[in-house]
């Protein structure tokens, strides 16, 4: 078990360069403590996979050190590492049965029988795997195949860290969640530190303490679900977290006015330092605007398209050109095509070049 | 896999190439065996032997010797050329300007007729005007393969290694670019050693192609004809008078059309029946190493 | 492994040598070539490549190698398709035993097939011709091209098919329009590989012809004329028959690893 730290680690598949367009991985700054759950969360090429693997050793970063419990491991190659990895295809050794799998680590590091076969059954068991332990492993389903990768890690006991590499995405819908929660337990039972790789948001906000979103190579935000869902950092955090994500709008600030076009919002902030010439925008979450009957408080707006979705309901309006999505769950006292869109303050942000800004509360 | 639908009007979609090979293969076939069990004396008189020419193939000397021969050719060129084109394969860049150059280079011997091979390694051979037996000649040693035998048999072993190598070689590099990069990982992972990785990752990888590359050089090894013939036609003495050189021999050559074509149906027997051996064999075995361990 | 790039370079050299050797000759004259040893022409001439691009009975061999492989790929490739498209949908009575059939005459030694391939084409008055050769070559090129082509075929998701139809497509122009694009590179192996077989094979191309069909191939193996053989005028025609080959290999390089990655050569 080990903490894990990214001392200003950037990579660029093309070798050493100035720009930092090059960069597949920009400088980015991390601890992660010993035994923690974390989860990189991101579209694809946003440099997770990248990270995880200048993590395990199949890549040594440009720039910058990794450290296990302050040992710089930056040059170590991946076998000293003591760090285990599950991709996202099951990766399996074809010809050899379950146990000769789990046991294969420990024969490679000169174990003896003795020591290898309490080990391999007592962890099969753990993981369900003891009625197939003799069976080629070739011929189980994906997510035995997945259990078969994650024992190849936990087979040693003194394994640094686990990462995982969007492992859940062969397996079938109704097992993600058994697997999904087996994994905490074995987590909570030997509590290695867990990185998790996915670029699904639910599997990160369900699975992790913290998450780390991660956009063109850099990292956007660092947070617990919570404060991702409630405080994006980033407009990409708002897009990409949520379902449908915040939304997001530019806007001119006049005071404690914010213009969209030429309807003005009244803030409960004002913004007094923000350089001329930024792309000022305003980001609110569906969640948290509210439908008023036409001519009442808020922006008039026309309701353009209502989908029922079940548990609630999300409204398309339209301000103009600019279209907003809000969740509600009843559509009462409304009628025709006109309403009036009610912003709640406490959750409305203002992002200044894609970044959150704060304002003084007035 | 696909599940298939049965549909027997499929047969229609079949059927040309069915009557093209069918025409190609069954009335040649049958007269072969027509063949076999007669004899002639020239002038389309033929006289019924029944199974006399396949008693007298059994027994014979010269079938036997070209029988053992001919093993011991395909013997030799497999245990050089699969051994040789899968350390090739393992050593060939995966990626680069070196990947099209491997390939382009070594797919060029499979792509030059036959007789030309024959025709290159001729004259290459040649103490009098070729590279190697020059070479070999002014360093000293006796090398003619028109006159001695042994070296007759190596050149035409490193013939037919320079022809087809690369065969086994572009099948073993496809079969070992099929495997994920996520296995090495792993196997780095795992503290596996480079023989273990060859062992448990890239062998049974490749183990199809592989099957299938130990099939098409047995066979084709075990047909070889215009190479040697070309290099030292069957020669010196009968020491490289393989199966097919001898049939033809004493079908157009001697005109024996009984015997010859008795022969031909046990020369296409056997490889039918080496071929399933083959088969089976590779198959079990990759079916047992697997099942085998604990 | 620091070094491991030497095997390939090693081998590929020991590719290249006899090669550099056969057109190193055929770049000298005949009287360098008997007289002295020399690794480079020492009078650079061109004159027998001239010879087989001026007399008709050279170059018209490389006509004749052309045309019945160009044939033979033409019928093997039309053929095989519907044949490979419905091994790889359908189930029908007799399939496996038909594919297998056809496998085992790629096992079939040509030495087998020889005279009475001859007795066969003779009778039926196709003896000397370019259509004699290239049927004679599908015996082994078709059962080839179905087997590379059903292994495409099979990578391809049914489902692509039963939208088609879905979609009012009748089957002759599904094939065409929807499924063939599909699988072009599939049939660009598959032309490679018939192409490669039918241009490599001397002992049926020779039997089956005389003088209107002969290969170049077959042609070759009579340069010995009355001042005896004439080598460079031999080497010369050897590097002409490496140069189709080299062609053919250079424009599909990038879709045979993908042929061979099938398993299916």
């Amino acid at each position: 078990m080990a903490k894990v730290t990214l001392k200003e680690i950037a990579h660029s598949y093309t070798g050493y360069s100035e720009n930092s367009d090059d960069y597949a991985l920009k400088k980015l700054d991390l601890t992660w403590r010993d035994g923690g759950a974390y989860a990189l969360l991101g579209p694809s090429g946003c440099g997770k996979t990248t990270l995880l693997n200048i993590i395990s050793g199949l890549l040594i970063p440009t720039k910058g050190q990794v450290l296990f419990n302050d040992q710089d491991v930056t040059r170590l190659p991946t076998e000293q590492r003591n760090i285990a990895q599950i991709f996202q295809f099951p990766v399996i050794y074809d010809t050899m049965t379950v146990f000769q799998n789990l046991a294969f680590p420990l024969k490679n590091r000169g174990r003896t029988k003795d020591e290898i076969e309490p080990r391999v059954i007592e962890l099969a068991k753990m993981l369900g795997l003891e009625k197939d332990l003799y069976t080629k492993a070739q011929h189980l389903t994906a997510d035995a195949k997945q259990k078969i990768s994650l024992g190849r890690g936990l087979i040693r006991k003194s394994v640094n860290a686990i990462l995982f590499d969007e492992p859940l995405t062969v397996i079938d819908p109704q097992l993600k969640w058994e697997l999904r929660s087996q994994l905490k337990f074995l987590h909570k039972k030997f509590g290695f530190t867990m990185i998790y790789v996915t670029h699904d948001q639910t599997e990160a906000l369900t699975f992790a303490d913290e998450v780390i979103v991660m956009f063109e190579g850099e990292i956007v935000q660092i947070g617990t679900p919570e404060a991702l869902f409630e405080r994006p950092e980033h407009t990409f955090v708002g897009y990409f977290i949520g379902s449908p994500g915040m939304n997001i709008v530019p806007c001119r600030l006049e005071g404690n006015q914010a213009m969209i076009d030429d309807h003005a919002l009244i803030l409960d902030k004002s913004y007094p330092d923000i350089s001329a010439g930024a792309k000022i925008e305003i980001g609110i979450r569906p969640e948290y605007l509210r439908l008023a009957p036409p001519g009442g408080e808020g922006l008039a707006v026309n309701i353009e398209k209502v989908d029922d979705i079940g548990r609630y309901k999300i409204v398309r309006v339209g301000l103009n050109n600019r279209k907003f999505n809000v969740v509600m769950t009843e559509l009462s006292g409304m009628t025709g095509d006109k309403a009036s869109l009610v912003f709640d303050m406490n959750h409305t942000n203002i992002y200044v070049n894609d970044h959150l800004f704060a304002g003084d509360r007035l | 896999m696909i599940v298939k639908q049965p549909n027997q009007k499929a047969w229609f979609m079949v059927l040309p190439v069915f009557l093209v090979v069918a025409f190609s293969a069954v009335i040649p076939l049958m007269t072969v065996v027509n063949y076999s069990v007669q004899d002639t004396f020239g002038n389309n008189v033929f006289s019924w032997v029944g199974m006399d020419w396949f008693k007298d193939l059994i027994h014979s000397e010269r079938f036997h010797a070209a029988f053992l021969k001919q093993l011991m050719f395909s013997g030799i060129i497999l245990l050089i050329e699969v051994p040789l084109g899968i350390a090739i394969a393992l050593a060939m860049p995966k990626k680069g300007w070196g990947v099209p150059v491997c390939l382009i280079s070594m797919a060029l011997p499979l792509l030059i007729p036959w007789n030309v091979v024959g025709t290159i390694w001729q004259i290459f051979g040649r103490v009098d005007i070729g590279l190697l037996g020059h070479t070999l000649a002014s360093l000293g040693f006796h090398y003619n393969y028109t006159q001695d035998p042994v070296a007759a048999w190596i050149t035409i072993i490193i013939m037919d290694v320079w022809h087809w190598t690369s065969l086994v070689v572009l099948l073993c590099y496809a079969g070992l670019c099929s495997i994920p990069d996520a296995y090495y990982q792993a196997a780095k992972i795992d503290g596996a050693s480079s023989p273990a990785v060859f062992r448990y990752i890239q062998l049974p990888k490749m183990q199809r192609v592989l099957l299938i590359a130990i099939l098409l050089r047995f066979m084709d090894s075990f047909m070889i004809y215009t190479e040697p013939f070309v290099i030292t036609g069957g020669g010196p003495g009968n020491s490289t008078t393989f199966m097919s050189i001898d049939l033809v021999k004493m079908a157009v050559g001697q005109f024996d059309l009984g015997p010859a074509a008795a022969m031909s149906l046990v020369y296409f027997l056997v490889i039918l029946l080496l071929c399933w051996v083959f088969y089976t064999v590779m198959s079990n075995v990759g079916e047992e190493s697997a099942n085998g361990g604990h | 492994m620091r070094f491991k790039w030497l095997i390939p370079a090693i081998y590929i050299f020991f590719l290249l040598l006899p090669i550099y050797w056969l057109v190193n000759m055929s770049l000298k004259t005949n009287e360098e070539i008997l007289s002295v040893f020399t690794l480079w022409p020492r009078d650079l001439t061109f004159a027998n490549y001239k010879v087989i691009f001026t007399d008709a009975s050279w170059y018209s061999g490389y006509i004749n190698s052309m045309i019945y492989v160009s044939i033979n790929v033409v019928i093997s490739v039309t053929l095989a398709l519907p044949a490979a498209y419905a091994f790889s949908r359908y189930s029908f009575v007799g399939d496996k035993h038909l594919f297998f059939w056809l496998l085992t005459n790629r096992m079939a030694p040509p030495a087998v097939f020889a005279l009475p391939f001859f007795q066969l084409y003779s009778s039926i008055g196709l003896f000397d011709t370019h259509i004699a050769v290239a049927i004679a070559h599908c015996l082994f090129n078709l059962p080839l091209a179905v087997w590379i082509l059903e292994g495409f075929m099979s990578g391809i998701p049914k489902e692509i098919d039963e939208t088609a139809f879905v979609d009012g497509y009748s089957w002759p122009r599904f094939f065409i329009k929807i499924f063939i694009p599909n699988i072009a590179s599939g049939i660009g192996v598959t032309a490679f590989f018939c192409f490669m077989f039918s241009w490599v094979e001397l002992l049926l191309a020779r039997t089956l012809t005389a003088v209107n069909a002969k290969p170049i191939s077959a042609i070759m193996t009579r340069t010995v004329s009355a001042s005896g053989l004439d080598w460079g005028v031999l080497a010369a025609a050897g590097v002409l028959t490496i140069l189709p080959g080299a062609l053919v290999i250079y424009f599909v390089r990038n879709h045979i690893a993908k042929g061979f990655a099938l398993g299916r050569v």
